[in-house]
């Protein structure tokens, strides 16, 4: 009889534990090594959990697109590579996958992507710091600078992420949190979290400077840069809402900047 | 025949810095809408018949009542695509229940 043992690791992605399980322990040292300062010890706190069933690697689902659905209390996760499922009255789901970091990583992005919808918070593509306690965010799309701008950042900044944002309301406005969701820089962000002071719209040009954005194009600026993956009319709504919010009380300027250091003397 | 607009209870709408901004929940498009668009989207409450609001329009904008008529009835067509927007020949009292899937 062979016995297989269930290894329980809590990655602790914005303040959201989520409890995973395997039967592999290659794979919990695969989650470990992926996820670094983000896992933490199994704990009564987390109130999330997911089970991951391994199977050798395969297309599970035709289309590569990733697709979300609520179909009596559980949210159905599809793409390519896994399928998931996520019961939200139980706080608990599982994935099917074969053993790579890509697919969990993917499950792990919509699942907060989720939970933050209700919360009045968001996943941006924007890169993210934090400098004299206070958070920055830099959104734009693949180009725009986010991995430059995180490669320049000097010593007394703590890049969050260069690639995804993790946004969440509190009660003096909105914190930034790290995530090991990373880009082009290849390394997971510091896990820290802190008030967010600003979000700056990523554009480069022959200088730096920083320019005005009116309320509506910063609006739809932030809009263009959310993650949110489910086809559901109430969350779509609450996402909307949301950044209408955030727009509201986070000042939202252009950053035109030329990729050296200098730029972030204009981020203080 | 009378036609009746009602704006859909499940979209989503903010206005900001003086613009209307409406999201459609269906296919996530956002929709910017202009001084016109504003005023039969505000007037799109299911009781105030189409040519009411085309009569509104070209009293504030000085438009031609064809042309108001024309552009009122395009941006009504492509919200109802959206799903943002009901039409109904009577009165719309209350959210038509949704067409489902077969």
């Amino acid at each position: 009889m062979i016995l297989t043992a269930t290894r329980e690791l809590a990655i602790d992605i914005g303040g959201m534990p989520i409890l995973v399980r395997t039967d592999s322990a290659e794979f919990a040292d695969l989650l470990e090594d992926r996820y670094g300062s983000f896992i933490h010890a199994p704990s009564s706190d987390g109130i999330f959990t997911l089970d991951v069933e391994l199977i050798p690697h395969r297309v599970i689902e035709e289309d590569e697109d990733v697709r979300v659905r609520l179909e009596s209390g559980r949210w159905i996760i599809t793409r390519g590579d896994f399928r998931a499922e996520w019961d939200t009255r139980r706080g608990q789901g599982w994935v099917r996958q074969s053993a790579n970091p890509y697919s969990i990583d993917g499950v792990l992005r919509i699942l907060h992507s989720l939970f933050l919808a209700r919360e009045g918070g968001f996943l941006v593509h924007a890169a993210s710091a934090v400098r004299n306690g206070r958070a920055f965010l830099f959104a734009g799309v693949s180009g725009a600078g986010k991995t430059t701008l995180s490669r320049l950042a000097p010593p007394d900044a703590e890049v969050l992420t260069d690639e995804i944002s993790y946004v969440r309301p509190c009660h003096t406005g909105y914190e930034a949190f790290g995530t090991p969701f990373a880009g082009e820089l290849a390394r997971i962000g510091a896990n820290l979290r802190a008030p967010l002071a600003a979000l700056y719209l990523l554009v480069q040009g022959p200088e730096n400077r920083i320019e005005p954005v009116d309320p509506a194009d910063a609006a739809r600026a932030v809009l263009r840069n959310i993650l949110f993956f489910a086809h559901d009319e109430e969350l779509v709504g609450l996402v909307f809402q949301s950044v209408f919010d955030f727009v509201a009380r986070v000042p939202v300027q252009r950053l035109v900047f030329t990729p050296d250091a200098r730029v972030w003397e204009l981020i203080v | 025949m009378t036609t009746y607009i009602a704006r859909s209870k499940s979209v989503a709408a903010r206005m900001l810095g003086g613009e209307m901004m409406i999201m459609s929940p269906r296919d996530t498009t956002l929709f910017n809408l202009n001084d016109v668009g504003s005023v039969i989207w505000q007037s799109a409450d299911g009781q105030t018949p189409l040519h009411a609001i085309v009569e509104r329009l070209c009293t504030e904008f000085d438009v031609a009542p064809e042309v108001a008529r024309q552009d009122a009835e395009t941006f009504v067509q492509e919200l109802v695509e959206h799903g943002i927007m009901h039409v109904s020949d009577r009165p719309i009292t209350a959210e038509p229940l949704r067409q489902e899937a077969t």
